[in-house]
């Protein structure tokens, strides 16, 4: 769908790493573009004509995102440089504080390096413990396994709504449910989930909520930390500086703004957030349940011929995103990488930044193919017809 | 290099590395662990040093073709040299992979990845096992 949209599409490319970053739109491009050559001023200074169009665009984009979400306030939207730091704000800012050395973080071991890092650092620092939710046969999260997996010491749940190995998703909606009937926070990594499904915060009730703009036909270095509105307030900034505060004279005497400036310091990414909020309308125009139906659907066909290919180990047969995860018998994933590569096919080889996954799936590495909705049946076709051909593989590689 | 050769003594050090496991009397061994922070080789190489010769040396890991043959080949090569030999025969092979000048008779069949420059991102595939062995070689140096 769309491929005429994407310059990069001109170009003789199959690109199959849409989990890693997408590829842009001209519209968002053209926006960005649009703010660098003919409104580039500072944000919150709109003393001049210039500066308060800026004003205007970012906060719009603040709004496009609360209602992409579907977040009840817009203050509870802040902009981050991406999910990562989203994440760390969160087990820094908010968990770090009100954690102790008893409590548990549930965590598992499919999460992205972005969900693990930030919790095990707590853990070195404060004392507490990260556990792990058991996986099912499938490597799947069950609310079942929630269950048996909490403690009386637990107080958070952080999981991906989608993971970037498997492409599973979890049933976040019924986790919440669950968690806050026991006083625990659930924390839900959105980077693999929010760009390719409708995410309505309201209705999966999550505390919080990160992910990234690059994954969903935006800019780089811009993301988004949601989190509810009295949990954002006892969210410590912890980048102090401009813009965040409101006054001070003495260390004694310092005064922060309200959300979302507080957490928001320094100079803002303002073309980063204006990007984003155009991205989002670019997805909305076609459609969120949409593209996800048409990925799935790209998945099935990929995944019926894929199968056929005996020498092929296929991590996930079953997953509920554009994620496709395998080998290759004998052949290592960044051999097959770089054979495709001479096909002008873009595809991941290696661990995928999920580097506590290897003992759940029994494999250190692995290829991935990351859908999204501008791929096409055809490109798989070629896809298919490469890694069809094992000795022409072997021969090709190096 | 004729095309097929070479891809024949990639493959075939790929397919058939020379000692690809870790040694028995591993305590007889120095050992260091090198990997491409840019891709996913991995490999763990154990280097025998008798009297400044280089006795031995084995590897264990997982890594693309390239690294795999470039080690195996690496071992071929080093084995019964001297530490000088080996360093002037590391120092040859960069240069290769960086386009300068060097000695081809020096470099038997590592003269394989004469051509590896074409492709930035597989030069240091090929160069991991070499930086490995040099990791040793500066060990040692220091510790005399």
């Amino acid at each position: 769908m769309n491929i005429e949209d994407f310059p990069m599409l001109k170009q003789d490319i199959i690109y199959f790493d849409n989990g890693a970053t997408t590829l842009k739109p001209k519209q968002v491009i053209d926006k960005m573009n649009d703010y660098y050559s003919n409104y580039s001023a500072s944000a919150h200074r709109g003393d001049y004509d210039i500066s308060y169009k800026v004003d205007q665009e970012y906060e719009n984009a603040r709004e496009k995102v609360r209602k992409f979400i579907n977040a009840e306030e817009v203050e509870e939207v802040i902009f981050t440089s991406g999910a990562t730091e989203s994440l760390n704000m969160i087990a820094n800012g908010f968990f770090k504080n009100i954690l102790t050395y008893q409590d548990e973080i549930l965590i598992t071991t499919s999460e992205h390096a972005s969900n693990v890092l930030p919790w095990f650092h707590l853990q070195n620092t404060i004392g507490c413990q990260v556990k792990f939710i058991n996986l099912d046969d499938n490597h799947y999260v069950t609310l079942e396994n929630v269950k048996k997996s909490i403690t009386p010491q637990t107080k958070v749940i952080s999981l991906a709504g989608v993971t970037n190995v498997l492409g599973d998703a979890r049933p976040i909606k019924e986790i919440c449910k669950f968690a806050h009937l026991n006083n625990i926070f659930v924390v839900m990594d959105g980077a693999q989930s929010v760009p390719h499904r409708k995410t309505d915060v309201k209705d999966l009730d999550v505390d919080f909520l990160a992910f990234s703009g690059h994954k969903m036909c935006g800019p780089t270095g811009i993301g988004v930390l949601y989190g509810k509105k009295e949990l954002l307030e006892e969210l410590e900034p912890i980048n102090l500086g401009g813009g965040m505060n409101e006054s001070f004279d003495s260390p004694d005497e310092v005064y922060f703004k309200e959300l979302p400036a507080r957490l928001e310091a320094g100079t803002p990414n303002i073309a980063g957030a204006i990007g984003l909020g155009e991205a989002i309308d670019y997805l909305e125009s076609i459609g969120m349940d949409k593209i996800h139906e048409y990925e799935m659907e790209l998945r099935k066909y990929a995944m019926d011929k894929l199968i056929e290919i005996p020498y092929l180990d296929i991590l996930n047969i079953e997953s509920d995103s554009g994620i496709i995860a395998f080998n290759v018998d004998d052949i290592f994933s960044q051999d097959v990488a770089y054979y495709l590569n001479k096909y002008n096919i873009c595809v991941r080889a290696g661990n995928h930044c999920a580097k506590i996954l290897k003992n759940e799936v029994g494999v250190k590495n692995s290829i991935r193919i990351s859908l999204y909705f501008y791929n096409t049946k055809s490109e798989i076709d070629d896809l298919v017809e490469l890694l069809k051909n094992k000795e022409k593989m072997r021969i090709e590689m190096i | 290099m004729d095309e097929n050769l070479r891809r024949e003594i990639i493959l075939d050090n790929y397919s058939n590395p020379k000692n690809k496991y870790i040694p028995s009397n591993e305590k007889e061994y120095l050992k260091v662990n090198t990997n491409n922070s840019s891709c996913i080789d991995n490999l763990d190489i154990y280097v025998k040093i008798e009297d400044n010769i280089i006795k031995d040396i084995c590897f264990e890991g997982e890594a693309c073709a390239i690294s795999t043959s470039s080690c195996s080949i690496m071992i071929h090569n080093l084995i019964g040299k001297t530490v000088d030999e080996a360093r002037k025969y590391i120092e040859n092979f960069n240069n290769m992979l960086n386009e300068n000048a060097y000695d081809e008779e020096l470099l038997n069949e590592a003269v394989a990845y004469n051509t590896i420059y074409k492709q930035n991102n597989r030069k240091h595939c090929a160069y991991l096992p070499y930086e490995g062995i040099l990791k040793i070689l500066n060990q040692i140096k220091e510790n005399e």
